[in-house]
């Protein structure tokens, strides 16, 4: 509990602004502050690793060299959303913030999301997932950029409902993520003639899943899916291996996994998880070397999606910002919607009336040990979902600004 | 400004407070009316509410000698009830029970921001009958031991209930017209309303712990067996002295929901009990001034450390031990001490 | 297959299975917290903390040392219980003139201390400990796969369990302990030395801590925050139980864990808050809980 907010700037990129070029931009200054979960559950797939990755947008698009001086700020929400919309609010009224950037943990989202709408600014999502942001909570001053838990429940199920998972039993987490990541993946699933055996809602966090797992044993399904995150999927995963789960013919299906999950589980555990991610840093030439570079500034560790998406966000906001001449909140919104983006990271892009930045969506298989050349060698692509059957269609989502 | 603050010192009872009391008094009502004009005006708001939390569980801990460890179910229920009221009005009825649906019986439309916090504020009240009707019969670390559980019970309660929109909790709580005309959306008419409440709150509760009812507290605190055995019915003096102290915190919560527009878990949370424990504990157990000034300068540590993350729980457990093993009088305390007087 | 209120039989006893197991570990830290309260009074709120380091030590033994999972189970509840010596006569000793509360106070901060300490050094995402490659693999019972593993969970708890409980109330050390509850200074006249007795009886429930958490590191991930979590539902089990009594801790926390994994089958939602129910009626038809005397 605390008010947050009067942080350390971690100066990124200074330059003088040259002449009157940046008239609009306020106080001569872009302000980016970070938001994300420094020390808690979601510190390694986004935490630090995300200032990492908005530095290097800075560095990339050579702001010094174009005369834009940027500022980042670092704030830790500790994943609680009063704490989250107070330094929001503090960002915003004292430190003069232009863009606050990450945030992971939907019910933040969804605090800052209200501050930001309120004091007229940016928000720019890449770790949060709740599909809301693009839907009935869209605004004229937010992008969702990453992924939803829409793109994932689709990802995910549509994947493994056509390889034969046609019998489904849910391991929900017992909170508004885990049951809308639930809700969107029956649906998907029940569409393509699967059926749904039974499901539990565990309280969360849990640390004890074996009742759960027996349940979903003696359910007979073929499919475990875990609509659940972090420690608890973790959890679930480990202690299913232990109780003989994968071994009996079942198999899970997680339906939020990050590579940092799968790190810290080990491909012994691991293999064989279908999981939907939007970017993994052994795709291709340049997600590679982009990746290596990353990994040298952070510890060794490769990027997850949520910090690469901080990386294309953030690069294609300055591109933004320069085009349109000015740092103000809707109006950089809207430019970011006006044009393409474009990135080594994720390629070709677009961000939609509704906010949403729609891109292709990747289908991964974690491998076997023996398959895995070395450390962060995890997944094989299993299919590659188009941008434009990746995310929720607009008119779906029910958000006012699409009409 | 000067004329409020020096009726407001005026109304400290005169034959009960001593001259350095409202000196004391006249320097805290005076930081938080100029305060503003330099410090974020937000954070201060913050914490009165908080100092007022503070200060009412002081009136537990600190004059009946019972410590709660489960104050957090007060100020956070408070904030849910203040806050689903303030934004949806309050509706009894209509949700079905047992198969069978049980028609609308009341519906009202959003609260004025008075009554969101009255209303909060009667919640915690009847709260702490009910958890005060279990708790009260044991003492010492039995007491805290049951609060705390029974603050768990609250909070698990609050996950689950579909009014409190789970770990989303309420968001975007309109801060709406006090009395129907003074919009709270404006800074300067919030921090006003704050304020009041807080010196409102902290006057009542000088005036209990000096009044007749205040010094049975305290000599119950001294020695039970004693005031029994003078006559006093004990269990009913520790109740209402419980009761009441809930229902500052709930008064305490709610406002803290209207500024922040927002209700969540985090309120009814065990660590927020330990909060208020530090708090007074740092300021100084049973004085009158010091749960305010422990909860200005734990605050003030807090938003230092925000962007350090785990570094504000460590620095927490410091203080704690600190307080524990060296500096059992708290800031106030021992300035009290110091200059021979009591705050 | 025969059903009981439409679950079927062997499922449920496959749950009953699984609520011992959870109780062994309510029973292992119910039992050091009511041992240390019995002896000095104190409510230890770092005994989740200590949990959480007992299994540290053994993923630090493991991954840095290589010394494995049995020694780990000998040396963590030594040398964790070491630092428990350590902080009884360095700060709670110093305590025992005053009100008991600031026994938990001061425990209180020292947990804040040591998860954020931790926190910051390894994350919260968890660290794995593999299983002893002994008890890899399981059985089938009929009704359900037992892994070797949960089965030695339950034997080692309750020989555990036994062994404290036959250690105070059934020999001389332990009629010592209780006699010094009652009346240290009578117990000194004979010429035992109370002092140590109790820093020993600190650092013996702060070891029984940290081989609770060696028994969890290879099941549940090695977690800063793995004690935070459940340290409250242990101090629930000790309450009903009645504070201070050895058996009541044993007993209630096996009872607990079976009738969490009930409620894990009939209503999952309410497991976690299940045993806090339980705690608020037995309070209000036995203020001192099931097994506790009147204090």
């Amino acid at each position: 509990m605390s008010l947050g907010g009067r942080t350390l700037g971690v100066i990124a990129a200074l330059a003088l602004a040259a002449g009157g070029a940046h008239a609009q931009i306020s106080d001569g200054v872009i302000k980016v502050g970070v938001m994300n979960d420094q020390s808690g559950t979601y510190a390694d797939l986004a935490g630090p690793g995300s200032v990492v990755a908005t530095r290097m947008a800075v560095e990339d698009f050579g702001a010094a060299k174009k005369g834009l001086k940027v500022e980042i700020l670092v704030a830790d929400h500790q994943n609680k959303p009063e704490v989250g919309s107070s330094i929001a609010r503090q960002w915003y009224d004292v430190d003069k913030v232009d863009l606050i950037l990450d945030v992971p943990t939907s019910s933040v989202v969804l605090a800052v999301n209200q501050v930001t709408r309120e004091k007229n600014k940016a928000l720019i999502v890449s770790t949060g997932a709740t599909v809301d942001l693009t839907g009935k909570a869209c605004s004229p001053n937010a992008i969702h950029w990453t992924y939803d838990t829409w793109s994932l429940a689709n990802g995910t199920g549509t994947a493994v409902v056509k390889s034969g998972g046609n019998t489904w039993f849910f391991l929900t987490a017992d909170y508004a993520f885990g049951h809308s990541l639930e809700q969107q993946t029956e649906a998907v699933v029940l569409k393509l003639g699967g059926k749904v055996l039974g499901k539990v809602r565990h309280p969360f966090p849990s640390a004890d899943m074996s009742s759960f797992l027996l349940q979903a044993q003696t359910s007979k399904a073929k499919i475990i899916g875990l609509a659940n995150a972090g420690a608890d999927t973790i959890n679930a995963i480990k202690q299913g291996a232990e109780f003989g789960i994968v071994k009996g013919g079942q198999q899970f299906a997680g339906l939020l996994v990050f590579l940092t999950d799968v790190h810290s589980l080990g491909l012994d555990k691991a293999q064989g998880l279908f999981l939907t991610e939007a970017f993994y840093w052994d795709l291709n030439p340049q997600t590679r070397a982009w990746s290596q570079r990353f990994a040298k500034l952070h510890k060794g560790a490769m990027p997850t999606m949520a910090q690469a998406g901080v990386y294309s966000a953030m690069l294609h906001y300055l591109k933004a910002v320069e085009a349109a001449k000015t740092d103000d909140g809707p109006k950089v919104i809207a430019k970011m919607k006006e044009m393409p983006s474009e990135d080594p990271v994720f390629g070709k892009g677009q961000v939609r009336q509704d906010g949403r930045h729609i891109h292709d969506m990747y289908l991964f298989e974690v491998k076997k040990p023996s398959e895995s050349k070395g450390p962060w060698d995890y997944y094989k692509v299993r299919a590659t979902i188009p941008a434009d059957q990746a995310f929720r269609p607009e008119k779906e989502g029910g958000c006012p600004l699409v009409k | 400004m000067a004329t409020t603050v020096s009726a407001m010192a005026g109304s400290l009872p005169r034959a009960q407070s001593s001259l350095h009391q409202r000196v004391a008094f006249l320097v805290m009502v005076a930081f938080f009316a100029i305060g503003p004009l330099v410090i974020y005006p937000l954070f201060l708001m913050k914490v009165m509410c908080f100092a007022l939390f503070a200060c009412a569980f002081n009136l537990l801990l600190g004059y009946v000698g019972l410590l709660s460890f489960g104050h957090a179910m007060f100020l956070g229920t408070a904030g849910y009830v203040a806050a689903h009221t303030a934004k949806a009005g309050l509706t009894v009825g209509g949700f079905k029970f047992l198969g069978a649906s049980v028609p609308v019986l009341l519906q009202l439309p959003p609260f004025n921001p008075e009554f969101a916090v009255l209303f909060g504020a009667a919640a915690a009240c009847l709260l702490g009958i009910v958890s005060g009707l279990i708790a009260i019969r044991r003492q010492g670390i039995y007491f805290a031991m049951i609060t705390l559980a029974l603050a768990q019970m609250v909070y698990f309660f609050c996950v689950q209930a579909p009014f409190t929109g789970g770990e989303d909790g309420i968001q975007a709580v309109p801060r709406g017209k006090l009395f129907g005309t003074i919009d709270l959306s404006d800074v300067t008419a919030m921090y006003v309303t704050v304020f009041v409440i807080f010196i409102s709150g902290f006057l009542l509760i000088y005036r209990i712990i000096h009044s007749p009812f205040g010094q049975v507290l305290k000599a119950i605190r001294e020695n039970e067996a004693r005031a029994v055995s003078l006559g006093y019915d004990v269990d009913r003096y520790k109740l209402l002295a419980y009761v009441l102290s809930a229902t500052l915190s709930g008064v305490a919560g709610a406002t803290n929901a209207l500024v922040f527009q927002l209700a969540a878990l985090n309120g009814v949370y065990w660590t927020m009990s330990g909060e208020v424990v530090l708090m007074t504990l740092l300021g100084g157990l049973g004085t009158v001034f010091g749960p305010a000034a422990g909860a200005l300068v734990l605050l003030s540590i807090e938003n230092y450390l925000a962007l350090l993350g785990s570094w504000v729980t460590i620095a927490q457990g410091c203080i704690f031990v600190a307080c524990v093993l060296t500096f059992r009088r708290g800031i106030v305390g021992e300035l009290g001490r110091a200059l021979k007087k009591s705050l | 297959m025969s059903e009981i209120f439409g679950i079927p039989t062997q499922a449920l006893f496959g749950q009953l299975l699984i609520g011992l197991i959870n109780g062994s570990f309510y029973a292992l830290l119910s039992l050091g917290l009511a041992v240390i309260f019995g002896l000095l009074n104190i409510i230890n709120f770092a005994h989740g903390a200590q949990y959480m380091m007992g299994a540290f030590c053994a993923w630090f033994l493991l991954n840095k040392l290589g010394v494995g999972y049995w020694w780990a189970l000998l040396l963590v509840p030594v040398i964790v219980g070491a630092t428990g010596v350590v902080i009884e006569r360095v700060m709670l000793s110093r305590l025992y003139q005053l009100d008991h509360l600031y026994g938990l106070l001061l425990t209180f901060g020292l947990a804040l201390i040591v998860q954020g300490l931790f926190r910051n050094e390894y994350g919260s995402t968890g660290l794995p400990y593999s299983m002893p490659k002994e008890l890899e693999g399981g059985r089938n019972l009929g009704f359900m796969f037992l892994p070797n593993y949960r089965a030695w969970v339950i034997v080692a708890s309750l020989a555990v369990c036994l062994g404290t409980w036959f250690l105070i109330e059934k020999t001389k050390l332990g009629s010592y302990l209780r006699a010094a509850t009652e009346n240290p200074q009578l117990v000194r006249a004979f010429g035992v030395n109370v002092p140590r007795m109790i820093t020993l009886t600190y650092g013996f429930g702060v070891g029984l801590a940290a081989f609770a958490g060696v028994m969890a590191a290879p099941i549940y991930s090695v977690n800063p925050l793995m004690g935070e979590h459940l340290i409250i539902v242990v101090f629930a089990v000790v309450v009903i139980g009645g504070m201070g009594s050895i058996m009541g801790a044993i007993i209630t926390g096996f009872v607990l864990g079976l009738v969490e994994g009930l409620t894990k089958v009939f209503y999952p939602e309410a497991s976690n808050t299940v045993i806090f129910i339980i705690m608020a009626i037995v309070l209000m038809i036995k203020p001192t809980g099931l097994f506790g005397a009147r204090r």
